[in-house]
């Protein structure tokens, strides 16, 4: 097909701390997103290594990858990306249907998890049942399905209104404190900007700066001082 | 906190049984059944026309010798190869616009849920269980379409010789030839079903999840 060669990130060097939230911040067209595939395994680097526990993904078969993408890491979308046809409990064991979890032991997990979104009532509903918001907690809780290391969280307020997008951040937050699991997000949500630990800002497929949230607070101290 | 992310190398995703695919793929053509009925008209559309030209064919071959009376033998058997030649030339006509239907049928539906295999992939999916299950769903649809296609092709086709000659039709339409064309018609429209479907699948479930997300129809 042809084609120019576009280098969407050049010369990235990240580390994440196991437990942190972190936060990817930049511009559409930023590299924000390939860089987010790539820590999330959903693309390859064209050179260039990613690392998880000192284990090069580039070297992971497809199966190995599937087990990774299955047992270790849980994605959240912007779109939701809910099946239509499935209900809320059936999307959120999914994951442990491929997992070879037994029916009846991922139902009553499933269950629990939609309660722990504040869902457990809606089990039976299909995301066309459901609103934005809630659909966004029947993907948080299929994300923790098989009780993930890593959630990888790609936009995810980037679809719902403001009160709905708080809520859904420190839903995030919460699960973030309560099991010790390591969040990455891709954003433009200022508000995410509090609940995270670190902030990476991306521009033009480079890192122009790290933020620690202590920093973060300052500077949003001084803006309101301002005015 | 110390166990490994991902414990070395070697840990594989588990192969799910073959049932539990079936029990997905029913599901989906269930719960879709207006889109997985739009999809199967194309498939059973193509395989109606086949099989109202086999339907023809069978009729002209068990033609009463005392149609072509008047007729030298040799006019009559010059006749006939060409009634033959015609009816061939039906055949290889349908089976190209069924093929056509088919395929573009096929390839609209897989391509409109490319973001759906994504997703499954971020969720554990193996390439092989995203491919048996559009496989499985392939099959049932283009199984039941064809056979539902020749039924209606069969019909449409004796609708005018049953107004013209009656009852008398049904001597000219031996039980086994006219199965035996059901199942010529059932097997071609799920393997063009099945083919149409497995290329798109299989590019889909071996891209990376990123670059199936992406892709919007």
């Amino acid at each position: 097909m042809g084609g120019q060669t576009l280098r969407a990130l050049k010369g990235v060097d990240l580390e994440v701390r196991r437990g942190e939230y972190l936060s990817l911040m930049g511009p559409s067209g930023s590299g924000k997103s390939t860089l987010f595939n790539m820590i999330g395994g959903l693309d390859k680097p064209t050179s260039g290594n990613v690392f998880i526990d000192d284990v090069d993904m580039a070297q992971l078969d497809a199966s190995e990858l599937a087990y990774l993408r299955c047992h270790r890491i849980g994605y959240i979308f912007q779109t939701f990306n809910l099946d239509p046809v499935m209900s809320a409990l059936e999307n959120v064991t999914l994951p442990m249907v491929f997992a070879g979890l037994p029916s009846e032991e991922a139902a009553i997990k499933g269950m629990g998890l939609l309660s722990t979104v504040g869902l457990g009532e809606r089990f039976h509903h299909k995301p066309n049942e459901l609103s934005g918001g809630q659909q966004q907690r029947v993907a948080i809780a299929r994300s923790f399905a098989n009780d993930p290391a890593i959630i990888l969280a790609d936009e995810p307020t980037g679809n719902l209104d403001g009160t709905t997008g708080t809520e859904i951040i420190e839903l995030l937050h919460h699960m973030n404190k309560e099991r010790g699991v390591t969040i990455i997000s891709a954003t433009h949500d200022l508000k995410m900007v509090d609940v995270s630990d670190r902030i990476v800002y991306i521009r033009d497929g480079a890192i122009e700066r790290i933020e620690n949230r202590e920093d973060i607070t300052i500077q949003l101290g001084e803006m309101g001082a301002a005015h | 906190m110390s166990e490994p992310l991902i414990g070395g190398a070697g840990q594989r995703q588990v192969q799910l049984p073959l049932r539990k695919a079936f029990a997905i793929a029913m599901q989906r053509i269930r719960v879709r059944l207006w889109r997985s009925m739009i999809t199967a008209a194309g498939v059973l559309l193509g395989i109606a026309f086949l099989g109202a030209t086999f339907t023809q064919m069978v009729l002209a071959r068990h033609e009463p010798a005392g149609a072509r009376a008047g007729l030298s033998e040799r006019t009559a058997a010059i006749q006939a190869e060409e009634e033959r030649m015609r009816q061939w030339w039906l055949v290889g006509v349908s089976l190209m616009v069924c093929t056509v239907g088919i395929a573009n049928s096929m390839l609209m539906a897989v391509t409109e849920r490319f973001k759906e295999i994504g997703t499954m992939k971020c969720l554990g999916a193996l390439d092989s269980f995203i491919v048996k299950l559009f496989l499985i769903e392939a099959a049932v649809l283009g199984v039941a379409a064809s056979a539902l296609g020749f039924l209606l092709g069969f019909a449409a086709a004796l609708v005018a010789p049953l107004i013209q000659l009656g009852g008398g039709l049904w001597t000219r339409l031996p039980a086994g030839e006219v199965l035996g064309w059901l199942l010529v018609s059932v097997v071609t429209g799920t393997t063009l079903t099945v083919l149409a479907t497995i290329f798109p699948a299989l590019q889909a479930a071996r891209l990376p999840p990123a670059a199936a997300l992406r892709s919007e129809v």
